[in-house]
């Protein structure tokens, strides 16, 4: 069996293995459904129907984009983060001076952004540093000339934020996709998976064992549901998993896999929690309705957006 | 802004108590209600819109139905009913006014059917202007354009809206006058109540514009693809002695409310 071949097994497996345990929860969470007197919180099984059928959408739309191929990846993950931007920034205070300023980052930057990503790995020079450097000093400078100087840092700081989170974190997930495994022909599509079933797996994960054994709330004004123990409990079971998947990495060791994998989980937790932060201040339990009783895109991707750059930079510090 | 819809079923009972106090209200002598009457007006309605529809090009179908997806698409509405349903019976919607997109954000809010009878009246001097805009306006979303500078007493805009209506449409109304600059509603002109005087039949449904003012402020040409939230309310009616500025603070109070719902 060459290499190629055996990606491609690897991937089916991959896909396939996701597929079988989304089937499965979608049966479990029917039957707890079904059977209302089964002494469990009706509430608890409402939240897991909602995010098993998150996941379905997200693993449905990574399996299309896997079939077309890399550009069409690239161009659902642009689409993904433009929305998110778009609900960021509609919860965020501006004021008609950041007008013009927020026209070039919707339509200058984030496409921008994601034509470098799916451009290649010749443009990371650039795409590394686009947003943090140039959209960083275009954004207060714009607004600077609109001559609107009212809570002036706090309104280019807030527009950056949402940039760097919504656009630039989340462009890296794409951007697993132009690595180069040199003296291997591995798909990077398998990659891009893996990181998504992990960052999703680790909070699943969290969510189980705080429920099961969670004592101490990290932050209850913040989150009320996410416990050191559900972290720690969480981040060693997916590393455990991240081992197991070793085999659908570029890792050259399963450690390897596990330790990028536990790095993921608490990156992830990072993010939810960052994104609480900003939802509590702005007095909102959800960020949209994106879809019914689902919150908004960026409820489902705020852990994917602080994973994805580290994820990134480890796998390229490890394998290239 | 961003809060669940209210459960359908409570917003129907209330709905159905305020036609029942509307029908009592309009039954002094045993004539027939409200409630009939709207029911003949809904099948006329019905059946010149399939007339309308049959007539109407079907290429300006197309691009109502494009324009209205993109509009919606560009202002990321999400629409909320509460205690008011879609319906094809003769409406005034009046909301606040932020800017130029709200007449056709509104009217691409609607579900597709009522769109077809809804027409909203805009500024001549902003929709007059190009062949574009032109076209759009009176074409697609058949506006009736009102002439802010040449306001005649004997062809005045209630007259035109009145003509407009018919029997068969329903409007589009900004009473502020103009866009409100800042985000406090301005108080309504009297249009509105004149309108009510010569149609009382008409039920009034307030409507709220949340976020469209970032949107496409005062003086932009660009938008920025903000996500807005239309409101659709109770509707009201103009009461029996009802005066002037007791109605329009009422109107504008109806609008205020569902800002903070």
């Amino acid at each position: 069996m060459n290499l190629l071949q055996r990606t491609d097994a690897y991937a089916l497996g991959l896909v396939g293995g996701v597929l079988i345990l989304l089937a499965t929860g979608t049966a479990v969470g029917q039957l707890l459904t079904r059977r209302a007197g089964s002494g469990l919180d009706p509430s608890l099984i409402r939240a897991f129907n909602l995010r098993v059928r998150a996941w379905w959408l997200m693993w449905s739309v990574l399996a299309a984009a896997f079939l077309i191929g890399e550009t069409a990846t690239v161009v659902v993950f642009g689409a993904i983060s433009f929305w998110a931007l778009r609900e960021f920034i509609t919860l965020t205070p501006t004021r008609p001076g950041d007008h013009r300023a927020l026209f070039w980052v919707f339509f200058l930057f984030t496409p921008l952004q994601f034509v470098l990503v799916g451009i290649g790995y010749s443009q990371y020079g650039l795409y590394s540093i686009l947003i943090p450097v140039y959209a960083f000093l275009f954004i207060p400078a714009r607004i600077a000339i609109s001559g609107d100087y009212e809570r002036f840092l706090e309104r280019a700081a807030k527009i950056q934020a949402g940039l760097i989170i919504c656009v630039y974190c989340f462009s890296y997930a794409p951007a697993l996709l132009t690595l180069t495994i040199p003296d291997t022909d591995y798909d990077t599509q398998l990659l891009l998976f893996f990181f998504v079933v992990i960052v999703q797996f680790g909070d699943l994960a969290q969510f189980v064992w705080g429920r099961l054994l969670g004592r101490h709330v990290i932050a209850s004004n913040i989150n009320a549901s996410r416990t050191w123990e559900g972290l720690a409990g969480g981040t060693l079971t997916t590393m455990v998993v991240g081992a197991l998947l070793w085999w659908a990495t570029p890792f050259e060791q399963p450690f390897l896999a596990a330790a990028v994998s536990g790095v993921s989980t608490v990156m992830g937790c990072a993010g939810a929690m960052t994104m609480s932060a900003i939802k509590r201040d702005r007095g909102v339990k959800d960020y949209g309705e994106f879809i019914v009783g689902h919150g908004g895109v960026l409820d489902r991707i705020d852990s994917l957006c602080f994973a994805a750059p580290v994820f990134f930079h480890l796998t390229r510090f490890f394998c290239l | 802004m961003l809060r669940p819809q209210h459960p359908q079923g409570s917003a129907e009972r209330r709905c159905t108590t305020i036609r029942a106090k509307r029908a009592d209200y309009a039954t002094p002598s045993g004539r027939s209600t409200i409630g009939d009457r709207r029911e003949t007006i809904r099948s006329s309605a019905r059946k010149r819109a399939r007339v309308t529809n049959f007539i109407c090009h079907r290429n300006m179908q197309i691009t109502a139905s494009t324009l209205a997806g993109a509009a919606r698409l560009i202002s990321g509405a999400s629409v909320r009913w509460i205690d008011c349903e879609p319906d094809s019976c003769q409406r005034v919607y009046f909301a606040n006014h932020t800017s130029h997109l709200d007449a056709l954000v509104i009217w691409a809010s609607l579900p597709h059917e009522i769109r077809s009878l809804t027409r909203p009246v805009a500024a001549k001097d902003y929709w007059d202007r190009g062949p574009l805009r032109r076209h759009l306006a009176l074409d697609v979303f058949r506006a009736l354009l009102i002439d802010r500078r040449a306001i005649k007493v004997h062809n005045s805009p209630v007259d035109q809206m009145v003509r407009a209506m018919g029997d068969t449409y329903s409007l589009i109304v900004f009473p502020e006058g103009s866009r409100s600059p800042g985000t406090e509603i301005q108080t309504f002109k009297s249009g509105l109540f004149h309108l009510c005087k010569r149609r009382p039949d008409l039920e009034l449904v307030p409507v709220h514009i949340d976020n469209m003012n970032r949107v496409l402020p005062r003086g932009e040409f660009l938008p920025v693809p903000l996500l807005s939230c239309i409101t659709f309310g109770p509707p009201i009616w103009l009461e029996a002695n009802e005066t002037k500025q007791a109605f329009l603070e009422r109107a504008r109070a109806s609008v205020v409310r569902l800002k903070d719902q």
